[in-house]
């Protein structure tokens, strides 16, 4: 049965569909609108919690081809406002499904909106950036109002939404990482459990609770929303920085970089795809990366403090950075992969030896320190 | 890492003509390998021996050699340019294979020779040499299938016995799957593996286990010399492992493969392109995967751009060819600008937001006695591409873009053929991949048996017949609804599904026209979207469109002149990359002249589907609903004006819709003047009255009236359908049994079915065949003062009778008079000045005796319009876009356009290349009917050389030792004693049937050796010798009529035994006399530049 719906953007624009997934509550979803270039992946992104307030578009019109499986949760439950899709598949076809995408988002509760001209939508969003937006079955007036209504991400702390409520333990080993839950994805988690026991812990963790357990090192994970809002986070960082090693991931990163007073601005789009290509200064070496962030590190914030070890080759912003004088990096994007390609995997490798070596800066693996390639 | 600075020539080896799974996607890449390197500053020196091809323009390299490609050619070659480097990564297997062959001899790839760039033979033996590629797979941990490699039947048996079967079995160094097949018994094995070890030129087979009904899929993996690898894209197969994958219908990206899966594939991938050590470039990478399992294997992987890597430069976007050939010398993919965004690096992975599919063409019709049973080894002889933003859309345009009378999945009057056969006969027909196959599956799920059944039955993907399944759901509603209950989301509905308006219209049963109109009403027109590589990520300016139905266009306003050229669509016999050529070259010379230039085509293989050929491309199908809809995008982009639209250059396909696009925006000759050419009773007409004789004959329809017309005209006649090209269904008819029975396959659903059938618009021709004629074709131009430029006579080597795209053809004419001569350019004036001819007119004569008749006109390009251009250096295909769009010859040769012809001093010869290898069940004898599927031209001082050369790029070696088998039919024998006495005098042994032996002794030709007829059960017979091994060459000319027992079995022989034949005497005495002329000398090799030079 067919569910007549329709997008509606703060600007005004309108897209026709039809609705999908779960009916929202009073026959509106809003949420910040923001798109992802990923080929396939569509239930990774879904459940990363880095999507939490936001309504994603997927750019690849056939959404749902291969249905959703119990081993491609990207986190407990699917954080993100709705879904956007050109096309959702009627049937699926995979070995690994267990059920289809449609089911899955209705049992989430969460709303999505098919037959929409992705292409015309993502096309604006690139040029205005991310925008709040409303869809459902209401009435058109009802969309616009709550379109205008919606506050966006910018100036909330959403990851006190996402965060684990109590800490948590994953793996075993002699190795002891402790990770901050901003949101964090499980395929990190499945790495950092690569590494050794992994101490999952709530956001609001304070450094001297984390050094309590004695840690190797500390992971910083992804999460959603602007890092300024993040302030708690932020402050324990700096408690930790030069008393064990530590690795951010994307909003992780964002935040070790605001602990050595760096700044953070919104991108006008954002990066969210699978295909980025990042340069390894070190080497020289291009990655190709997963990308799920709309905030970025200004460079020009954390000079004489961190060297930039990581370019985006398309827009030439910070991808990654090393402190200087303590043992401690990070990466904007996504290493783990979860969805996207595994070009990245060695920054584990890397948190590992980190943390298997004499705590201070000339620890650091060589190839993370550039100095003949300058920082940006 | 910047461009290396340390070498500064490169040589290009081309892929020759184009045969089945080696054809026009190695213009496209060698073109664009050939541009970027020049403008990087390198000198290009180029071979190929394919006139046809924009590559052998003299304007792409610096040296252009259109010699025969064989190692020892080649070899020459570089020692008179001495390259730094050669590039043999972009001239399909022909470049590979090549290059190896001077490898191992020492000539390319060891120090103080030319450097080999792209891939090194270590590199290319280990991707080539099937088992050496296992062994390094395994080694880095990747799956394949379990195998074993085989030299010898013993070897072989001993190998299945291990494995088991079915199993599948594969040739080394071969291209297109030649030779491969599946096997499921024991009898079968025997037969698949001794073919696979003929096939194979180093006698090598890999027995692998059988994988069909696997899913399929392929990964187009690039390389920098910084080990920076990246995937350009993915490809899954709707066909599963069984059918090879240029013959399947093909999907990008992959559809069913969840991340976690496809981030495997690519890690292997890459894995892959590593351990196989391709430095820089593009490779292609297959893999099978279990549907039940997942499980993956590697299936093989080519270390050189494709027809695969050509396809998904189509499909995303991103130039692979190009960007292979820049990193070749020395760039990293970080340091090149994506060509489509220019703002960000070629170093990434492009997304797309639309689905692409291929489906290819067969001409199984044309080749009596194969089975058009799919399977491992390829047999299409094209391709069509179609962009949809769903899978349904993107099915249904390719479908109606192949050109065989569909509209779409089914929906159309064709699927009557399928109404009456029951529906678990027709799921077990479907059951066998043949190319009717998805319209099978279409009516199977159409009938509702049901997604489960019929994926059980072709292991089709289940998600594939669902989305097909929605096609037939919403014709159903349609069906229900009715044209004018329709609203515009209704409209919206069925378009975004892919119904094409002449769908609806056979659905509604009302005119096309009527549908678009009510379509158009209910305000539901295409929208253009651009193909840009990072799926709107990012602006693109790259004008790359395709049609969907969708809120918003994306076509970008512009006020300059325009001019929109119709392609030529798939390759198919009769009609390949020569009307390619044409098209670009219009595009190339427009661009020029400042307009601007609008491409319609679907082919993905060709350079006119390059983005970068013309101002916009528009991938579409070339229908009229398609067509029309371009020229209203184009006329709304430039605020209401006009275009003009050029339908003469792509060869049938534009022309046939030639009458159904509005006449004034026609450029050039009007069509009215082409149907004038066309119809058989106005062409009588003319010609009467401008006194040119043509052989007698008349129009049918029916049998009756065609014996009305031999009851006048006497046999033999020639008979053919109207408004086809390639000699499609033209057969020489000796008697009223066969004049029957062609009439009969011409009419209804007879084998041209398909095509039309018969009708008072399309009758057939019947016309008195001339024996022994000479066979001469000109092309010319004429310009609307009327002055016309003769662009070049060419006489053919086979007589009358042999299709002339099948038959030899020599520039300039080498036995006929020059008055003959004279009078056919004077004939030629006289037509094109009757016809009004504004641009390129072809026309055909057989000279008999004295007496000049005319066979017929076609004013628009012919097959030859690229052979012209190269044997006199005279850009025909430019010249005449230009008169086309009013310039007169005067202002072009002012110009400098218009060069006189460099045609003194040499012969150019051009020959056609046949498919025979591929069919063993097909008889080689030449006819009316064109089955060649390329052709090579041979230039040298003296016809004989040329011929010699043209030969041996055809892949016909003339010997010069050895014993040449003779078998002639009666009316050929007197010619046979003059063979005779030349191979005795060139030192040859010659072997013959009694027949022939005796006729010969009579006149002094005694033979070493008589064989018996192979149909009297005789001891020792021909086919004994060829299989033996025992002669070098055949000459074996069919009698008049019948005679197909003897001869048909020694020439499929010869074929299956891969000894060159020739099957007229006409082309035996050119082959003596190339013989001679060669005998004892090296071949000598020049550039066209310097053939040229003025």
């Amino acid at each position: 049965m067919i569910r007549p719906a329709a997008l509606v953007l703060a600007d005004g624009s309108v897209f026709e569909g039809e609705l999908l997934g779960a009916e929202p509550a009073d026959g509106i979803a809003s949420g910040e609108v923001v798109f992802n270039t990923v080929l396939s992946g569509y239930q990774e992104v879904i459940t990363d919690p880095s999507y939490a307030g936001q309504i994603i578009t997927f750019t690849y019109p056939h959404i749902g081809n291969y249905g959703v499986n119990a081993s491609d949760f990207e986190s407990r439950r699917p954080f993100c406002r709705g879904v956007v899709v050109r096309d959702l598949a009627r049937r699926h076809s995979n070995q690994r499904a267990v059920a289809s995408l449609d089911a899955m988002l209705a049992h989430y509760g969460i709303s999505g909106i098919g037959g929409i001209d992705t292409r015309r939508l993502t096309r604006l969003l690139r040029d205005t950036g991310a925008m709040p937006g409303a869809f459902g079955t209401a009435s058109e007036s009802a969309l616009r109002a709550a379109a205008a209504a919606e506050p966006g991400t910018d100036g909330i702390d959403l990851v006190a939404e996402v965060t684990t409520a109590t800490a948590y333990t994953v793996g075993a080993g002699e190795r002891l990482v402790v990770a901050y839950d901003f949101g964090l994805k499980h395929s990190i988690l499945r790495d950092l459990a690569d590494l050794g026991r992994v101490e999952v812990v709530p956001a609001s963790t304070t450094a001297a609770e984390v050094l309590a357990r004695r840690p190797d090192g500390v992971f910083l994970s992804n999460g959603p929303g602007d890092p300024a809002e993040v302030g708690y986070a932020v402050e324990a960082i700096r408690g930790l920085l030069g008393e064990v090693p530590v690795f951010g991931i994307c909003l992780g990163h964002q935040l070790l970089s605001r602990a050595i007073g760096g700044e953070t601005f919104k991108l006008p789009f954002g990066h969210h795809g699978g295909n980025h290509p990042v340069r390894h200064e070190a080497t020289g070496r291009i990655e190709i990366t997963s990308q799920n962030h709309n905030f970025c590190v200004d460079p020009a914030s954390i000079a004489g403090r961190a060297e930039v070890t990581h370019l985006n080759l398309n827009d030439m912003t910070v991808e990654g950075l090393r402190v200087a004088g303590v043992p401690a990096f990070s990466v904007q994007y996504h290493p783990e992969a979860g969805p996207g390609p595994h070009d990245a995997k060695y920054l584990f490798a890397m948190f590992a030896e980190l943390m298997g070596g004499p705590r201070h800066a000339d620890a650091h693996p060589a190839d993370l320190i550039a100095p003949e390639r300058g920082v940006a | 890492m910047p461009k290396r600075t340390d070498i500064h020539s490169i040589l290009i080896i081309g892929s020759g003509p184009i045969v089945i799974g080696q054809a026009c996607e190695f213009d496209y890449s060698g073109t664009q390998a050939c541009r970027v390197l020049r403008e990087e500053g390198y000198r290009v020196i180029l071979v190929n021996s394919n006139p046809a091809t924009i590559m052998t323009d003299p304007d792409f390299a610096d040296a252009t050699y259109v010699e025969p490609i064989t190692w020892e050619v080649v070899a020459r070659i570089i020692e008179r340019e001495r390259p730094d480097a050669v590039l043999p990564t972009m001239g399909g297997q022909t470049g590979l294979n090549t290059a190896m062959a001077l490898f191992e001899r020492g000539i390319i790839g060891v120090p103080g020779t030319p450097e080999m760039i792209g891939a090194n033979a270590e590199a290319i033996a280990t991707a080539e040499d099937r088992e050496k590629f296992k062994q390094a797979m395994i080694e880095i941990g990747l799956a394949v299938p379990s195998s074993g490699t085989a030299h010898t039947m013993d070897e072989a048996r001993a190998v299945v016995a291990q494995i088991g079967l079915p199993c599948i079995i594969r040739p080394a160094y071969i291209l297109g799957g030649r030779g491969t097949g599946i096997a499921s018994t024991l009898d079968e094995f025997e037969k698949v593996a001794s073919n696979g070890l003929q096939a194979s030129p180093i006698s090598e087979i890999l027995i692998e286990k059988s994988i069909a009904g696997w899913k399929e899929y392929e990964l187009e993996v690039m390389r920098d010399r910084a080990d920076n690898c990246v995937i350009i894209c993915s490809i899954e197969n709707v066909d599963p492992m069984g059918v090879h994958t240029g013959d399947s219908i093909t999907v990008a990206p992959a559809q069913t493969l969840s991340d976690v899966e496809y981030q495997q594939m690519r890690d292997a991938a890459f894995a892959c392109i590593r351990r196989v050590g391709v430095e820089t470039g593009g490779s292609n990478v297959q893999f099978a995967v279990n549907p039940l399992t997942g499980e993956q294997v590697v299936i093989e992987m080519n270390p050189r751009v494709s027809r695969s890597s050509a396809l998904a430069s189509k499909a995303t976007g991103f130039p692979i060819a190009k960007m292979a050939a820049k990193l070749a010398v020395g760039y990293t993919l970080d340091e090149i600008p994506n060509d489509i965004t220019k703002m960000t690096p070629a170093s990434f992975e492009p997304s797309i937001d639309y689905v692409v599919t291929k489906v290819p063409r067969w001409a199984f019709e044309k080749l009596p006695g194969t089975t058009g049973v799919l399977g491992t080894q390829m047999q299409s002889v094209g391709e069509v591409m179609a962009i949809g933003r769903t899978f349904p859309e993107s099915l249904q345009k390719a479908l109606r873009s192949l050109e065989q009378g569909r509209f779409g999945l089914g929906c159309d009057p064709a699927e009557q053929q399928l109404a009456a056969i029951d529906d678990d006969t027709l799921l077990a027909t479907a059951s066998v991949a043949t190319p009717d196959r998805i319209q099978q599956v279409g009516e199977l799920l159409r009938r509702g048996l049901g997604i489960d059944r019929v994926h059980d039955a072709t292991r089709i993907d289940p998600w594939f017949l669902d989305q097909m399944s929605l096609i037939h759901e919403e014709r159903e509603v349609l069906a229900a609804t009715g044209p004018t209950a329709m609203d515009t989301r209704a409209w919206r509905r069925a378009k975004r599904l892919g119904f094409s308006d002449a769908q609806l219209a056979h659905l509604w049963q009302v005119d096309e026209l009527t549908v678009r109109a009510a379509r158009e009403a209910a305000g539901v027109i295409p929208t253009y979207k651009t193909v840009d590589t990072c799926a709107a990520e990012f602006d693109a300016s790259t004008p790359y469109h395709y049609s969907t139905y969708e809120d918003e266009d994306e076509v970008r306003p512009s006020d300059r002149p325009r001019v929109i050229i119709l392609g030529s669509g798939p390759n198919r016999i009769g009609q390949g990359i020569e009307f390619d050529y044409c098209c670009v070259h219009a595009s190339f010379s427009l661009r020029d002249a400042g307009y601007e230039t609008v491409m319609v085509n679907c082919n993905p293989e060709t350079v006119s589907t390059d983005y970068d050929t013309s101002d916009r491309l528009y991938f579409e199908p070339l229908t009229r609903e398609d067509v029309l809809n371009v020229i209203a995008a184009e006329q709304r982009a430039s605020g209401g004006v006009a275009p003009k639209v050029i339908v003469s250059l792509g060869g049938q396909t534009p022309l046939k819709l030639a009458g159904l696009l509005p006449v004034d925006l026609i450029a050039g000759t009007s069509p009215a003047s082409i149907d004038l050419a066309e119809d058989r009773e106005k062409w009588n007409a003319l010609c009467n009255e401008l006194q040119i004789p043509q052989p007698p004959g008349g129009t049918a329809t029916d049998l009756e009236q065609a014996l009305q017309i031999v009851d006048r005209i006497g046999f033999p006649v020639l008979v053919r359908p109207s408004y086809v090209l390639g000699g499609r269904a033209m057969q020489i008819v000796h008697d009223r049994n066969h004049l029957a029975r062609a009439m009969a396959e011409l009419a209804g659903f007879g084998s041209l079915g398909r095509e039309g059938g018969l009708s008072a618009e399309r009758p057939v021709l019947i016309d008195r065949f001339l024996e022994d004629a000479t066979e001469v074709d000109v092309d010319a131009i004429r310009d609307h003062t009327g002055d016309v430029l003769i662009g070049g006579v060419m006489e053919h080597v086979e007589e009358a009778g042999v299709h002339s795209g099948d038959s030899a053809c020599a520039i300039p004419p080498q036995t006929l008079p020059s008055w003959v001569v004279e009078v056919i350019e004077a004939y030629v004036r006289s037509i094109a000045g009757a016809l009004d001819v504004r641009g390129l007119i072809n026309v055909q004569f057989a000279v008999s005796g004295t007496t000049v008749y005319v066979i017929e006109a076609n004013p628009r390009a012919s097959r030859t319009v690229p052979f012209v251009a190269k044997a006199t250096g005279v850009p025909l295909a430019k010249v005449a876009t230009r008169v086309m769009l009013g310039a007169t010859l005067t202002e072009l040769r002012a110009e400098g356009l218009l060069r006189t012809p460099s045609e003194h001093g040499h012969v150019a010869i051009k020959e056609a290349v046949l498919p025979f290898s591929r069919f063993p069940e097909v008889d080689t004898a030449l006819g009316p009917e064109m089955r060649s599927t390329g052709e090579v031209m041979g230039i040298d001082s003296t016809f004989g050389k040329a011929f010699f050369k043209a030969e041996l790029a055809a892949g016909t070696v003339l010997p010069s030792t050895g014993t040449v088998f003779l078998s002639l039919a009666d009316g050929d024998k007197p010619a046979g004693i003059v063979v005779a006495k030349r191979l005795r005098q060139l030192g040859l042994g010659i072997a013959a049937t009694q027949g022939t032996a005796a006729y010969l002794a009579r006149f002094g030709q005694a033979v070493d050796l008589m064989v018996g007829k192979v149909s009297e059960g005789a001891e020792l017979t021909a086919v004994d010798l060829i299989a033996d091994g025992k002669v070098v060459f055949v000459i074996n000319t069919p009698q008049g009529r019948g005679g197909r027992t003897d001869g048909e079995q020694i020439r499929k022989a010869a074929n299956s035994h891969h000894v060159s034949s020739v099957t007229t005497v006409e082309a035996a005495l050119a082959a003596v006399q190339g013989m001679a002329e060669q005998a004892g000398r090296e071949i000598a090799v020049r550039s066209l530049q310097e053939y040229h030079a003025r």
